[in-house]
């Protein structure tokens, strides 16, 4: 691997970009008592993708990177997936891509982007602890998840994790047993945005069409 | 591929290392909680930790293949936390470790098969490097290293690999009151050799206490080696080998079988082994002259 890399300033380089990148895409969530949420944008047309209990009380309040904000409606939940899908009146906003979790393979690197402690936009990198499943309390009985072993806190709950090439590949949910950070797939959250949207094509060019 | 850039050549480089590793990683299940996880030693044999195995029949093993075989233990280590299985029917391939000890500052990934959903993974940097230390039951670890991975549960007795996938080390929380640590794959390997010859390390005694004092100049010119210090032997147990061969309080014991003896510590590592009940030369300072007694070695049970 050490021929890969003469310069590591490579890689920081690349690592910074593809944050960048990604960091516009990323939105901060108000709602209810608790404290901030974050949130990624999932279509330029103003659909907002993030935690169900992040937006549980029914109305929420969006703040984009740039600093615009707005009123937001719920459109599509789903509390045993902890997923949601709001509304804004926006359009042209810089949606991220994302890409097909079924490819994904432990030990690949991530990259979780939200705000922890209510610290925005931070950025923290692991990788790919364990790919499984999970027992939920509804008609699937389980779901696939994915374990990472980045560091995630409150405020992390919505937002998303990334490849190393800036694709979204889950939503980070909650955390377990302090270390164990799990995110829910992007082909799961697929599967819970085909209610209302057409089928979700990912848009790298290695991934599957989810139908 | 779209979107290709240094970094997705790192994770690349990094999945290939756990899948590599992952096939050298199998699940161990000989304690009655939680599984936990070893390394593939050799064709038939298995390196883990000595905590995880609470049983000594029914031991199972998960491959990375997913076929569940049976094994029974050819040797263990408590001292070390090492512990080696053998299994019948199966022939494996042997890890692949890495050529150079391990650096401050690498990249490493902790690896283990806590359940059958997969191989798991960590990634972290070596963080530090240590030893000797004194691990209980008389065991000494010569070196261990310390990494910022995380122990999730059921990973003692995994790999410690580097990003070509190589075994850098065995990960046991075993050894430390629960801080993992990672034994060196050098230390780790030579315990495995010993055992998988004689099932277990021997460990030695002189029935002694003592405690480290300087060697004065002139005692070292009568020694003739520089040896700034020595064990002082403050206590001799009743009826054990020290008094039988007429060791005394106040003697300075200096040397083992020709190797210099300036610690506890070093004292400890040089009653491993093959010295374990043969008659030894110890070499003293008694009113400041270099003397040989012999002594045979006592074997701590």
């Amino acid at each position: 691997m050490t021929a890969l890399f003469k310069r590591t300033s490579i890689l920081d380089e690349a690592l910074a970009s593809v944050v960048q990148e990604v960091q516009r895409s990323l939105v901060v969530i108000q709602s209810g008592r608790f404290g901030a949420g974050a949130g990624v944008i999932w279509q330029s047309n103003g659909l907002i993708l993030t935690n169900f209990h992040v937006v549980a009380h029914g109305h929420a309040h969006v703040i984009l990177a740039d600093g615009r904000e707005f009123a937001a409606r719920r459109v599509l939940h789903e509390p045993g997936l902890d997923l949601a899908l709001l509304q804004i009146d926006a359009t042209g906003l810089p949606a991220a891509s994302s890409s097909d979790s079924r490819l994904l393979r432990v030990g690949q690197l991530v990259m979780a982007l939200g705000h922890p402690w209510g610290q925005r936009g931070m950025v923290t990198t692991g990788i790919i602890s364990g790919l499984g499943s999970v027992q939920i309390n509804d008609a699937r009985g389980s779901i696939d998840i994915i374990r990472s072993d980045v560091s995630l806190a409150p405020g992390n709950s919505g937002g998303p994790l990334i490849d190393a090439s800036g694709a979204v590949i889950g939503i980070n949910t909650m955390v377990v047993g302090g270390d164990l950070g799990v995110a829910i797939p992007s082909h799961v959250i697929a599967g819970f945005t085909d209610q209302i949207l057409a089928p979700h094509i990912f848009q790298r060019a290695d991934s599957h069409v989810t139908a | 591929m779209a979107n290709e850039n240094p970094l997705t050549e790192l994770s690349n480089a990094m999945a290939d290392a756990v899948e590599k590793g992952g096939t050298v990683t199998v699940l161990v299940n000989a304690r009655r909680r939680m599984p936990a996880s070893g390394i593939v030693y050799s064709s038939d044999m298995i390196l883990t930790a000595d905590h995880v195995v609470e049983r000594e029949d029914d031991i199972r093993l998960t491959l990375p293949d997913g076929e569940t075989v049976m094994a029974a233990v050819a040797g263990r280590d408590p001292g070390n936390d090492l512990a080696l299985l053998r299994l019948s029917g199966a022939s494996l391939t042997a890890a692949e470790t890495a050529p150079q000890p391990a650096r401050i500052g690498q990249l490493a990934l902790a690896l283990g098969r806590p359940d059958s959903a997969g191989i798991q993974a960590s990634l972290g940097v070596v963080s530090a490097a240590g030893g000797p230390v004194r691990t209980g039951r008389g065991g000494l670890l010569e070196n261990y290293l310390r990494t910022d991975t995380i122990p999730y549960p059921g990973f003692s007795g995994g790999p410690l690999i580097d990003t070509e996938g190589r075994v850098l080390g065995l990960n046991t929380s075993g050894l430390a009151r629960g801080v993992s640590l990672t034994i060196p794959v050098g230390s780790a390997w030579q315990v495995a050799e010993i055992l998988a010859k004689n099932g277990r390390v021997r460990r030695g005694f002189l029935g002694v206490r003592s405690q480290p004092v300087p060697i004065s100049a002139t005692q070292q010119e009568a020694l003739e080696r520089d040896q700034e210090s020595g064990l002082l032997l403050v206590g001799i147990e009743r009826g054990e080998p020290a008094e039988q061969a007429g060791l005394l309080v106040g003697d300075i014991l200096v040397a083992i079988a020709g190797q210099p003896v300036s610690d506890a510590d070093e004292l400890l590592s040089r009653l491993v082994g093959s010295i374990v009940g043969q008659p030894t030369p110890v070499q003293i300072l008694r009113g400041g002259q270099p003397t040989l007694i012999t002594v045979t070695i006592g074997e701590r049970k």
